[in-house]
């Protein structure tokens, strides 16, 4: 069984994640599109936390059998790979779309000049 | 469409006579509509030749920019694919920096049929609304979404409604009429993905006032919906979301100045 004090803390530390969240999209600077993985964690964490004798059942599955909160810290880590790898998608279209600002802007910029050259003569 | 029948009949010929005082603008955000947006604007101006227009071309790949700037309507064409909150905002902040007085939302798809544009401007124009929306539900529409559609919709009417403490019956419609007041707010704010229910929501909260008319819609022209059957679970998560925020983020009527 999952010794209380660990259940508490880690209830209390899921419980602070969504309130971190909550806080960071209320003030604009969390979009919810990218808010929505981290409250997932922090929900199920927090359930996982509060219901112990589903913890066991899960860690049973999985052959841990002496100590179930072992499973928190996996699952916590498994959603944190999640995260991760999502925010490397972001990146990804962020870096694709910055180049192709910066061409735009470059092209934009030549036909400027060009324009501005042809003026003064 | 023996339905059309049942919406009463706008005042017409009043309504575009006021109009006719009024600098005026149509915005179409359109993403691959080669098919429909030409026809769109046509539309626009058989109802009224004065209407300037602006297509959002949302990184099209086909010929929609080339369509209509080809017509004479003003072509805005996004970089890339910025979603239909980020392209509509493009087009208030178009409408706010050179001044216009009215802005109507019309999609580039043709389900928006701007001949019934006269119904939803009027409650703007005669000042009793800053924001008009054309819905589908809110008379007798021939509108039948389906299963998950419907019980979608009812959700967020009932949640809209609840929020602004005012019976709203369809908060996804995009078929919109706003004044001044309206093109100043989205110009500095409009919610990003998928903006309707939000803005909705946002400009109560911001003391505009809100009306609804019944509108009949038509089946999209081309293109596809940007709402797919996996999405909508996304879809109604983040705005959902959004909206329970929302209700703890304190609001300040706009300012003309606010923001450029």
């Amino acid at each position: 069984m999952t010794p209380l004090p660990v259940s508490i803390a880690a209830a209390v530390a899921s419980f602070l994640l969504l309130v971190v969240v909550f806080e960071l999209i209320r003030s604009r600077r969390l979009r919810e599109r990218y808010a929505l993985l981290w409250l997932l964690t922090g929900v199920v964490l927090l359930g996982l936390s509060l219901w112990r004798d589903g913890l066991n059942t899960i860690a049973s599955w999985f052959g841990v059998e002496t100590y179930p909160p072992a499973i928190l810290g996996a699952i916590g880590a498994l959603f944190i790979l999640v995260v991760l790898l999502h925010y490397s998608t972001v990146i990804s279209r962020l870096s694709d779309q910055n180049t192709i600002l910066a061409q735009r802007l470059a092209l934009l910029e030549q036909q400027l000049r060009e324009g501005a050259t042809e003026l003064s003569r | 469409m023996a339905e059309l029948a049942e919406v009463p009949a706008p005042p017409r010929d009043a309504v575009l006579a006021q109009l006719a005082e009024l600098k005026r603008i149509a915005i179409v955000p359109a993403l691959n509509e080669e098919e429909t947006v030409g026809r769109v604007i046509d539309e626009i101006r058989d109802l009224d030749p004065g209407f300037d227009i602006v297509v959002i071309d949302d990184g099209s790949t086909d010929r929609t920019a080339g369509i209509a700037a080809d017509r004479g309507a003003h072509v805005v064409r996004l970089p890339f694919n910025l979603g239909i909150g980020g392209a509509m905002q493009t087009g208030y902040r178009f409408a706010f920096e050179r001044g216009y007085d009215v802005a109507v939302q019309v999609d580039g798809d043709g389900q928006h049929d701007p001949a019934q544009l006269p119904a939803i401007l009027a409650p703007v124009l005669t000042g009793e609304a800053d924001l008009c929306v054309g819905s589908r539900f809110a008379g007798g529409s021939g509108y039948r979404p389906s299963f998950a559609r419907r019980v979608g919709i009812r959700l967020f009417a009932a949640v809209v409604s609840a929020v602004v403490r005012q019976k709203v019956t369809d908060t996804t419609s995009g078929f919109r009429a706003v004044n001044r007041k309206g093109i100043a707010l989205f110009a500095a704010d409009y919610p990003h993905d998928y903006p309707e229910v939000e803005a909705t929501v946002m400009c109560v909260k911001h003391k505009l006032r809100l009306h609804e008319v019944p509108v009949e819609m038509r089946e999209r022209g081309g293109g596809a919906s940007s709402i797919t059957a996996l999405r909508s679970i996304y879809y109604m998560t983040k705005v959902l979301l959004a909206i329970f925020v929302g209700l703890f983020r304190r609001y300040a009527v706009p300012q003309e100045e606010e923001h450029r």
